[in-house]
């Protein structure tokens, strides 16, 4: 497998896409090589890790040209940013939904022709891979949906708009009963701006749809999340964070599906004892800002520093599955009210109060078992930084060692986030 | 015989422990190539138990069958050594520095390090003093001597020096810029303790707490006394070497 596996490479594709196909080109060998190191280098992974290597392998064409071929036969394609903006709906609709946030130190440069230097990695990222046209998932977008949960977004949108037609959501900022009504109509405005581009309209049974897709592919993941509770560990947590970051571009049903299977799986190694660690390897949580594909720059270190990673409270984590929306509505106004309900328990940093969210990391340490929190910080992502003098103190009231860290995508800190995490672990086993 | 080195981004040290006490101790340039000056000094110590520490500590574990332990418990280990009741330890090295808690019974509780940025690190103070044409001792003297300071604002090297070059030309007298450096490194480093924990019975450890000027400074902005051991630099070395004894 390991010396087989390749990140597969389709230029006649990229190039009907507009994309920047001599540049991107370096892309497939670049990833292939990275993965290689980070995931297939692992001892006794799950044999249906299988599809999600896979899904990796086509990446950046199998899955791409699925989505093209499905766009060519009538079904629009939605890029979003965060886990705020309703996918049941597009998918109601009759559309495709993708993420699109940036994870790659190599698109930042292009980013940074244009937007300052010190603003979050993810949205650079994100900006420079439309601006390169070095992302096949950006290229085949009809439209995307920007969201207002952070300045350096709402901002960035006006400037995105001139590559693609970018749509903005308005997210409020509290969650009094008068900010869940400005929610109610800003869904209702995304149903309908989604509509008019698939050209249909999600009745009741579309909409119920969607929301039972979207519930089945969240449930799967929880179901996922609390096998890998167990100590010993059945799965690792960079293939974990893998499975996450996967949720985000597969189709929603199959992946569900997928899911399902490693779980099986999950249980008989659980029955049959098998793990990825000893029950003694340190179990690390790790909280924060989002890692968006392909970083794995903070898993690999702890992972490779000896513990394991047990626990993501993450937008690609447990903010994505952690709450169902209620499926036995009776009207199309009832079920936009109840989706509007279950996205206003996502407990984002942007959020004021957000004490939710302390109660929620806390709540999801003792469910994971784990011995520590590493609260991860996207450097100039204020919010959570901020909020990590909160859950400091909510840490260390309790006696459970915290450290946070801020960091981007670059590699110039590996070294020095090596010595903090392994000094962490020292602290961890006393 | 137990052996700690420590190799470091600008030096590498080794303390050589016998029956607990220390038998020899050597502090060496860092070099191209850490890892031979790393090991020709361990070649004096042919049958020890070597640990190491630093920032080279995983090159050092390719090449030499050892044991290795973070900086931050090396230092936590040979501050609690030297000084039995200390609870604090800051240790400022070349490209780090490190505020580090320890409970009552010497464990680590929590521990604070500076992000990516060099800032308020040896590295920072050198470049600061080659920019006003002093070695490190003239630079500390001369901060020392000075009678009236200005604020420096960033603590950016890069920037750092920039305001330092606009400082001299404003006809700010090198003397001046120096204390001026000195303190708002004393200040940064004042807040990195304030922020981790209570300064109670603090060591201050690493090559920069070789820097009088600088020690008085800070013991007047945290208000209490500065513990330094008589040779600072080999305090993670002489953490590795009792780790040696343990493990």
């Amino acid at each position: 497998m390991n010396d087989a596996f390749q990140v597969h490479s389709d230029p006649e594709l990229w190039e009907e896409l507009g994309m920047d196909v001599a540049r991107f080109s370096g892309m497939p060998p670049m990833l292939t090589n990275a993965y290689k190191n980070i995931f297939l280098s692992q001892h006794n992974r799950p044999e249906k890790m299988s599809y999600f290597d896979d899904m990796v392998a086509n990446i950046h064409t199998g899955r791409i040209r699925e989505i093209y071929d499905a766009k060519k036969g009538g079904k629009p394609v939605i890029g979003t940013f965060c886990v705020y903006v309703p996918e049941e709906l597009v998918v109601a609709a009759g559309g495709i939904c993708i993420g699109l946030c940036g994870g790659a130190q190599g698109s930042i440069a292009d980013a940074e022709k244009i937007l300052p230097r010190n603003i979050c990695p993810m949205v650079k990222s994100a900006f420079g891979f439309k601006v390169g046209k070095i992302c096949p998932y950006f290229q085949v977008v009809d439209l995307v949906y920007g969201e207002t949960t952070c300045d350096a977004k709402k901002k960035t949108w006006e400037l995105l708009d001139r590559y693609v037609p970018t749509h903005v959501m308005e997210i409020p900022q509290m969650k009094r009963e008068r900010d869940k009504w400005l929610w109610l109509d800003e869904v209702k405005d995304f149903k309908a701006a989604v509509e008019r581009i698939t050209d249909t309209v999600a009745d009741f049974d579309a909409v119920a749809d969607g929301i039972k897709t979207i519930n089945a592919k969240r449930f799967a993941l929880q179901r996922l999340n609390a096998l890998r509770h167990h100590n010993p560990s059945p799965i690792s947590g960079r293939d974990m964070l893998l499975i996450e970051q996967i949720a985000f571009y597969d189709e929603p049903v199959r992946f569900a599906q997928k899911v399902h299977e490693l779980c099986d799986e999950l249980e008989q190694r659980i029955g049959n004892g098998v793990s990825v660690a000893p029950t003694s390897t340190p179990r690390v949580m790790v909280s924060g800002t989002p890692m968006a594909l392909p970083n794995w720059k903070l898993h690999f270190i702890i992972e490779s520093a000896g513990a394991i990673v047990v626990n993501e409270e993450s937008c690609i984590g447990t903010r994505y599955y952690k709450d169902l929306i209620d499926e036995s509505s009776a009207d199309l106004e009832q079920q936009l009210e109840r989706l509007t309900e279950r996205y206003m328990k996502i407990d984002c940093s942007c959020f004021t109060p957000n004490d939710d969210r302390i109660a929620q990391v806390l709540k999801e340490y003792e469910a994971s078992g784990a011995e520590g929190i590493i609260d991860y910080c996207l450097q100039f992502c204020h919010t959570y930084n901020i909020e990590a003098v909160k859950l400091r103190e909510a840490c260390e009231a309790r006696g459970i060692p915290f450290m946070s860290i801020e960091t981007d995508y670059a590699p110039d800190d590996v070294g020095q986030l090596q010595t903090r995490v392994e000094a962490f672990l020292e602290q961890i086993r006393g | 015989m137990q052996v700690g080195i420590d190799l470091g981004s600008r030096t590498i040290k080794t303390v050589a422990l016998k029956g607990g006490a220390v038998l020899q101790r050597r502090v060496v340039e860092s070099g191209f190539e850490p890892h031979r000056q790393a090991l020709q000094l361990l070649g004096d110590h042919p049958r020890a138990r070597v640990v190491a520490t630093g920032y080279g500590r995983h090159l050092m574990q390719q090449h030499a069958d050892l044991d290795i332990i973070t900086e931050i418990k090396a230092h936590a280990l040979g501050a609690r050594h030297l000084f039995p009741h200390c609870r604090t330890v800051l240790d400022v090295g070349g490209q780090d520095s490190k505020v580090i808690q320890l409970s009552e019974n010497g464990r680590i509780v929590s521990f604070q390090m500076n992000d990516k940025c060099a800032a308020g690190t040896g590295r920072f103070l050198e470049m600061m003093a080659l920019s006003l044409g002093y070695d490190l001792k003239q630079f500390g003297l001369a901060a020392a001597e000075a009678q009236a300071s200005t604020a420096i604002n960033s603590m950016c090297a890069v920037f750092a020096e920039s305001e330092v070059v606009s400082l001299k030309n404003r006809g700010v007298p090198p003397g001046e810029i120096a204390r001026s450096v000195h303190l708002a490194v004393a200040s940064r480093l004042a807040a990195m303790v304030q922020k981790t924990c209570e300064s109670h019975h603090l060591v201050f450890t690493g090559g920069v707490a070789n820097n009088k000027t600088l020690v008085a400074m800070l013991e007047k902005a945290l208000g209490v006394p500065i513990l330094v051991p008589e040779d600072p630099s080999i305090v993670g070395a002489l953490g590795a070497a009792l780790h040696a004894g343990c493990s």
